[in-house]
């Protein structure tokens, strides 16, 4: 792309090699090393994480985690975080997928409307929904309760649970659970020997991306809790008053499930995401 | 049982599920907005647009988007047509790619932290360049235009994966063949792009841009993180209004004002990036 | 003991009408063969018979017994499917064994059966593998002996052979004929190749647009088909049709020759005559070649005779070029006349 005229086409070749390899290093390093400031500071002590000018090196003192594991009510927040995406996770495959295998399997009157529903919700700003459902939880009692938290987190994950279910579903032909009903299944039994057992290591992929959209959410999360504060909610109420050690502690507690997640989910992301285009 | 109702028994779950938790407090929302002391009234509308706050959040939210989104989409383009032709190691460079699309918001806001801090790495970096004899506080209200820039690097930096993801997917389901076609009939690379990746992606860049842009608008804790009160956005706004006003009516008729911009916003990609009927792959 | 019955089926697709009408009797271990092109109805009429899909009309009875109302699982069937549907989660054994296990058979009882089905099937050496280790064919024969296993009443087949090679095909093909023959089970096979259906049934059901137009045995629909359409369907190629006009007296005229035909006393008919049934004759009729096809076995001939595709089929042993003049003449006990309003055959 850059060479001279004089270049001879193997030339060129060979200097467009390098410039290909050489951005694709350049994006992976974008990605990399902001993260890889963020492990510095978190294997810090507090007292270099405040200092100047930083270290580019970890010093792998463990001083500004543990400051992080004795803030007052921080474990809590971690226990809740993890209780809400757990939730999340079981609630909107067991609500989700279902909704998935009907797309997935039958031509229904209404179908389009259920599809439009399912799309609409997805293209709203849903963390704004939060506002009106603190008050309606403060009547049910719901109020500043994991639970409550879990089901708002539920109506994020479940277009995606659903489309992804789908698209999952729809990759298992249906002449499969048709040989499985004349081999003396009915439509329960098809399902559980034939469809689950296939269809097993997509749903956990899709539960986990479930998990990571509860584990990650701000606002309503914020919203929702006081007392009962998730990670994400209580990084965010104390961002003016807490230490940079603590803001980077838990900023890096956050970031290492999301690594773990992604890790695991990613010969799925694009099959997922490939269906739920349509 | 019946194979007719079978379907209908499947949905009902979600259907019931949104109804509650999505139709019914967005009812309940849009009545808190147009509900003054007495009966319908647009007044929550008028104070929080006539709140001295409120064109600088809209003119910065907007702003960001139409910063963060171009770039984004150039990147995710140029990232996704990058790995379909990557023969080795094409899955490592995905998985790092595809990181931040795990990473909150405000985990991202933190880690642009890190760098842009006062004590921070870009300021470590420049000191040792000898650039800056002491370090600069970036971001205070003396460097506005820092504190965008590292607002909008952050967004940049996590929320192009999710734009990757959809238009590799997307990419992944155009068949070999159109290419092999159009380097038969002499297309240069630059060609096949433009002639058949980019008409063939629409579908895909709809949805890659619509959840992006509409995601663009609620940008919130990267804003919180980096800006704190120095860069007010709509969402911020919002939520200022709830908890440090405690005043749900305005933040009931702020959060519909974000929504009918997104609405706006998706109309018009939805249009300008239609596939004409039959013309799908 | 399983005689099938197909009483006034008829389905709809919202407007679309996929099948007219179906009646059909297939006899206690008799091997049918449901034959025509792709949207004829064959696929639907026989998932129908299986229970996969349901009539808008009409009665399915099996072994006496009426069962359109009854599930796949309760119709003493089993069936074969086009893409083999072998189960990607189980080992050979598990899939051949999945139907005798579902109906709780003791397990020595499923290691016999398996194993007598997978050695009828040559798959014996494959029984631990998955599916993702087979080869086509070996995933075909999977889905047989899956079926065979189950020892049903009817075993049903929709295009089982259609996704192998040519080679592979012709070698499946002699075998499962082999292996039905011996099972003692009624069959239904759905295929679109003449070849395949003339080969296995001992009663073929051509299907042209949701209706049964011949069910008779192979022989009988080459030799006599009773619609136009079947004697432009099968054959390969299929037979040639020329106007014929009434000369009296039993006679007709056809491109300028008489030929002794029926006598419908007025109208015209439509004279048909396979290309193989065609040989030079001195007194023939005058054509000029356009088209000269050695095909190893003998030489296909393309010609144009008042203004439509005429073929003949000759001794490869001739030597003829595109352009020569030939004369031809059909076997005269091979004619056959179609009616062109009905287009059914006149005898």
């Amino acid at each position: 792309m850059t060479a001279v005229a004089t270049d001879t086409p193997a030339d060129t070749q060979k200097s467009g090699r390098k410039l290909y390899v050489a951005s694709v290093v350049l994006l992976c390093a974008w990605v990399i090393v902001p993260l890889y400031f963020l492990l510095i500071n978190t294997l810090s002590s507090p007292e270099t994480v405040n200092s100047f000018p930083k270290p580019f090196l970890p010093e792998f003192n463990f001083g500004s985690l543990a400051f992080f594991a004795n803030f007052a009510g921080i474990l809590t927040a971690l226990k809740n975080s993890i209780l809400v995406a757990g939730m999340t996770m079981i609630m909107s495959i067991l609500i989700g997928a279902p909704a998935g295998y009907a797309l997935s399997r039958f031509e229904f009157p209404g179908k389009g409307l259920f599809r439009m529903l399912i799309l609409l919700t997805r293209a709203f700003p849903l963390p704004l929904l939060a506002l009106p459902l603190a008050v309606m939880f403060i009547r049910v009692g719901l109020d500043d309760t994991v639970f409550g938290l879990a089901l708002v987190h539920t109506t994020l994950a479940i277009p995606f649970a659903v489309l992804i279910t789908f698209s999952l579903f729809s990759g298992i032909p249906l002449e499969l659970e048709e040989a499985a009903w004349t081999l003396g299944c009915n439509r329960v039994t098809a399902f559980t020997k034939v469809v689950l057992p296939l269809i097993l290591p997509g749903i956990t992929a899709s539960a986990i991306f479930a998990f990571v959209i509860s584990w990650n959410e701000v606002f309503a999360a914020a919203v929702l809790t006081i007392e009962n504060r998730t990670l994400t909610a209580f990084l965010l109420q104390n961002l003016d008053t807490s230490p940079m050690h603590l803001k980077f502690a838990g900023g890096f507690i956050l970031v290492v499930p999301a690594l773990i997640f992604i890790f695991a989910v990613r010969k799925y992301l694009f099959a997922m995401w490939g269906i739920a285009n349509r | 049982m019946n194979a007719r109702f079978l379907p209908y028994v499947l949905i009902l779950p979600v259907t019931l599920f949104l109804c509650l938790f999505f139709l019914y407090p967005f009812v309940l929302v849009s009545q808190q907005a147009f509900s003054g002391e007495n009966g319908f009234s647009l007044d929550n509308f008028r104070d929080v647009v006539t709140y001295w706050k409120f064109p600088i959040s809209l003119k910065n939210t907007l702003l960001l988007a139409a910063a963060v989104v171009p770039v984004q989409l150039a990147l995710a383009l140029l990232m996704a047509t990058m790995v379909n032709r990557m023969q080795k190691g094409r899955d490592m460079v995905l998985y790092i790619w595809t990181i931040p699309l795990g990473i909150s918001d405000l985990a991202a806001g933190i880690i642009w932290l890190a760098i842009f801090e006062q004590s921070g790495f870009l300021n470590s970096m420049m000191s040792g360049l000898g650039i800056v004899d002491r370090p600069v506080n970036f971001l205070s209200y003396q460097h506005p235009g820092i504190v965008f820039l590292a607002i909008a690097l952050a967004e940049i930096w996590r929320a192009t994966a999710i734009m990757l993801v959809i238009l590799v997917a997307g990419i992944g389901l155009i068949p070999k063949e159109y290419y092999e076609a159009a380097e038969v009939f002499g297309a240069s690379p630059w060609k096949r792009f433009w002639r058949i990746t980019l008409p063939m992606l629409r579908p895909s860049l709809q949805t890659a841009l619509v959840l992006r842009v509409i995601l663009a608008f609620e940008v919130f804790a990267v804003v919180a993180a980096l800006g704190g009160t120095l860069f007010p956005v709509l969402m911020g706004e919002t939520y200022a209004y709830q908890f440090d006003l405690l005043d749900s009516g305005a933040a009931a008729a702020m959060a519909l004002i974000i929504l009918a911009i997104s609405i706006a916003f998706t109309l018009v990609i939805l249009r300008a990036l239609r596939v004409p009927k039959g013309a799908g792959v | 003991m399983a005689e099938i019955q197909i009483k006034n089926v008829a389905k709809r697709f919202g407007e679309y009408q996929a099948l007219h009408d179906i009646n059909l009797t297939i006899a206690d271990q008799e091997f049918m063969v449901l034959l025509g092109a792709s949207g004829c109805g064959k696929s639907t009429l026989l998932r129908i018979i299986c229970g996969l899909e349901t009539a808008t009309e009409g009665e399915v009875w099996i072994g006496g017994r009426r069962v359109d109302h009854l599930p796949p699982r309760d119709r003493g069937i089993a069936m074969v499917f086009q893409n083999y549907a072998v189960f990607p989660h189980l080992t050979v054994f598990e899939n051949i064994g999945f139907g005798l296990r579902m109906q709780k058979l003791p397990d020595d009882e499923v290691k016999r059966r398996v194993e007598r089905t997978a050695g009828l099937m040559h798959i014996d050496q494959l029984l631990k593998r998955y599916s993702g280790e087979l080869s086509g064919g070996q995933r075909q024969r999977v889905a047989v002996a899956r079926a065979l296993a189950m020892e049903p009443d009817v075993i049903l087949m929709d295009e089982p052979l259609s996704n192998l090679d040519a080679l592979l095909r012709l070698e499946m093909r002699a075998e499962l004929k082999g292996v039905l023959a011996e099972s003692n089970t009624t069959a239904i096979y759905v295929t679109h190749d003449q070849v395949e259906a003339m080969s296995l049934a001992d009663r073929i059901s051509v299907m042209h647009e949701g209706r049964i137009v011949q069910a008779a045995s192979p022989v009988e629909v080459y030799r006599n088909p009773a619609e136009r359409f079947v004697a432009g369907f099968i054959g390969n190629p299929p037979m040639n049709f020329l106007p014929a006009n009434p000369a009296g007296d039993h006679k007709w005229n056809v491109a300028g020759q008489q030929f002794a035909g029926p006598d419908t006393g007025n109208g015209s008919l439509e004279f048909a005559i396979r290309p193989e049934d065609i040989r030079i004759d001195e007194a023939g009729l005058p054509v000029t070649a356009k088209i000269v096809e050695p095909l190893g076995a003998h030489l296909l001939v393309t010609c144009e005779v008042e203004g439509s595709m005429f073929r003949a089929v000759l001794d490869s042993d001739l030597s003829v070029k595109a352009g020569d003049t030939l004369k031809l003449a059909p076997q005269e006990d091979r004619i056959r006349w179609f009616d062109p309003q009905t287009t059914r055959a006149v005898a």
